[in-house]
């Protein structure tokens, strides 16, 4: 008897367990819905097509399997010429954007709310304005007989106007004002993050300000600087805009090689072969830079 | 720290971050005046005054052609986007999945990948789908640049709300999308509105994209944009460069301000 009087009650409670399961595992399943529109959108328009990138640069204009679009990126010297030019841009580019952003990014963590707040608008500003606006104000500047010639002309610096855009040199300056937000704002997150009892503990114990900085400071800014210092890297290597501009034809990067081939040859294999190089170099910096980052995480505690 | 290195000492930080910040703010703001020149030329200070450009483009088919359809395809881009990015942000943050970081990856993977590869992946897309140069197909590419933002602003917005009154609002037997829509979502105003207005703007400076993906009367304003700057420089775009800038700053900036102001408080 007292077996059938408990078993009904068990498996009533086990019934009404599976129920809160089954409802938890609904809400779950609801839940998980609400993401999957954003999560169609990126399979339709960035997974397949990245896919089908990959498989374009392994196929010649007849469909049959080959390399021949990447061995050309290897023996072809206007493509190497492209992977040089493009690697030293970025490379110069994000020096400048470190040593003119640490020292912004270090001031505005130190002062007190009321200026930072301040004195950040200027670093969101130029992030707010369009990149063509920006893009075209170079131009003007810059110029045969822009305000920068003319300045360095009155005074004295220079006779003849200096060759400042549509090449090189301009590509540099218009993409270092594109690129210094991105390093300063995840730099100064960062930044603020920083124990300031670390300092006053070295301080305490003898050190100088700069040995505090150089040996406590810099150190623990490093995984900062490394995130908006890869972010900025893997920008500049895949930018178009304002080579294609500033260079004036001139400055070939790989971005503007993608997209010359797109339009130029009736196949692409060309066009993908280039982007899938991109993409890789693009995803192993960001892989490396992850468990560079885990690391120092680590062991920083 | 403040005790040991004197302002003085620190005059060098100070007089870097000016000229720093100089550098950024400082160059756009050339178009304004540019914008104002008599002249048809890129001569800056400009020497006589007028409103011809503004005038230009206001009477030129082809820039407001452009204009419309930008401002189309940022109006849907981010009608599109605002709800999807919502959507995931509360998903995720309610789920707690154990596989959220992967979502999230997935979600947000547009920005990690150079845009250059979305455009010239979006081109074969919808080349196969004869969808180039319509306006569904710019939007659903800048929908996909745009989620990610959108996620990000309104995910912030929910670490700063308690989960439990919309719990309460619907123990006392709302809906839980009703709950959402009259409890939870007042509360993230701020964010949601935020994250809109970020896929306003990226949808209406999107630049790459746009060049794969329109042209002739289907042109946006930064497709034509770029090739005039690239082309011969039509002093009409410091004009429409004025006007973007007031579009695209002004709210952020009182926002920005509003928050400092708030802080002082």
């Amino acid at each position: 008897m007292a077996i059938s009087t408990t078993a009904p009650h068990l498996t009533g409670e086990a019934h009404y367990l599976t129920e809160l399961e089954q409802d938890a595992r609904r809400e779950r399943r609801q839940l998980f819905a609400l993401c999957t529109p954003g999560l169609l959108l990126t399979m339709l328009l960035l997974f397949l097509p990245i896919g089908w990138l990959f498989w374009f640069s392994f196929i010649d204009a007849d469909g049959n399997p080959t390399f021949e679009h990447y061995s050309r990126i290897w023996t072809e010297g206007a493509y190497v010429q492209i992977f040089i030019i493009t690697f030293q841009i970025s490379i110069l580019v994000t020096a400048i954007c470190v040593l003119l952003g640490y020292p912004v990014a270090y001031c505005l963590s130190q002062l007190p709310p009321k200026w930072s707040g301040l004195l950040l608008i200027g670093i969101l500003l130029p992030f707010w304005t369009s990149l063509l606006v920006r893009t075209y104000a170079w131009l003007v500047l810059l110029q045969r007989r822009g305000i920068v010639n003319d300045t360095l002309i009155d005074l004295g610096i220079v006779q003849q106007p200096l060759p400042l855009v549509h090449n090189m040199t301009g590509t540099i300056i218009g993409m270092v004002h594109i690129m210094i937000p991105f390093l300063v704002l995840p730099l100064y997150a960062s930044m603020k993050s920083i124990d300031g009892t670390y300092l006053r503990a070295a301080a305490n114990l003898g050190a100088s300000p700069t040995r505090a900085f150089w040996e406590i400071y810099l150190p623990l800014s490093l995984p900062g600087l490394v995130a908006g210092l890869v972010l900025t890297f893997i920008l500049c290597l895949g930018f178009y805009i304002t080579p294609a501009v500033l260079g004036g034809g001139r400055v070939q990067m790989i971005a503007q090689r993608i997209e010359a081939s797109v339009h130029l040859y009736p196949t692409w294999g060309p066009a993908s072969a280039l982007g899938v190089v991109l993409l890789l170099l693009t995803t192993l910096i960001l892989l490396a830079s992850h468990w560079l980052l885990g690391r120092w995480r680590r062991r920083l505690g | 720290m403040e005790s040991h290195v004197t302002h003085r000492q620190r005059l060098w930080l100070y007089l870097l971050t000016v000229l720093v910040i100089c550098f950024l703010v400082l160059p756009s703001l050339v178009v304004i005046p540019m914008s104002f020149s008599g002249a048809n030329s890129l001569m800056f200070p400009p020497k006589t005054w007028s409103l011809r450009w503004y005038d230009n483009f206001v009477h030129s088919a082809q820039w407001l052609e452009a204009t419309w359809v930008s401002i189309r395809v940022a109006f849907f881009t981010t009608l599109l986007a605002t709800p999807i990015g919502t959507a995931a942000a509360y998903g995720l943050h309610v789920g707690r999945f154990v596989f959220a970081p992967v979502i999230y990856g997935m979600l947000i993977a547009a920005l990690m990948v150079p845009v250059i590869l979305i455009a010239v992946g979006a081109f074969f897309l919808f080349a196969q789908l004869d969808m180039i140069n319509t306006i569904p197909a710019l939007v659903l590419c800048d929908t996909l640049l745009a989620v990610p933002f959108v996620l990000v602003t309104v995910a912030a917005g929910f670490k700063g709300y308690d989960m439990n009154r919309e719990q309460v609002a619907r123990s006392l037997g709302a809906h839980r999308f009703k709950a959402f829509m009259t409890v939870t979502l007042p509360q993230i105003r701020a964010s949601v509105m935020a994250g809109a207005f970020f896929a306003f703007i990226i949808a209406f400076d999107e630049v790459v994209i746009a060049i794969f993906m329109s042209g002739g009367e289907g042109a946006t304003l930064t497709n034509l944009m770029f090739s005039s700057l690239r082309d011969q420089v039509d002093p009409t775009i410091a004009a429409i460069s004025t006007l973007m800038i007031v579009l695209t700053t002004i709210p952020p900036l009182v926002v920005h301000i509003l928050s400092l102001k708030r802080q002082r408080h």
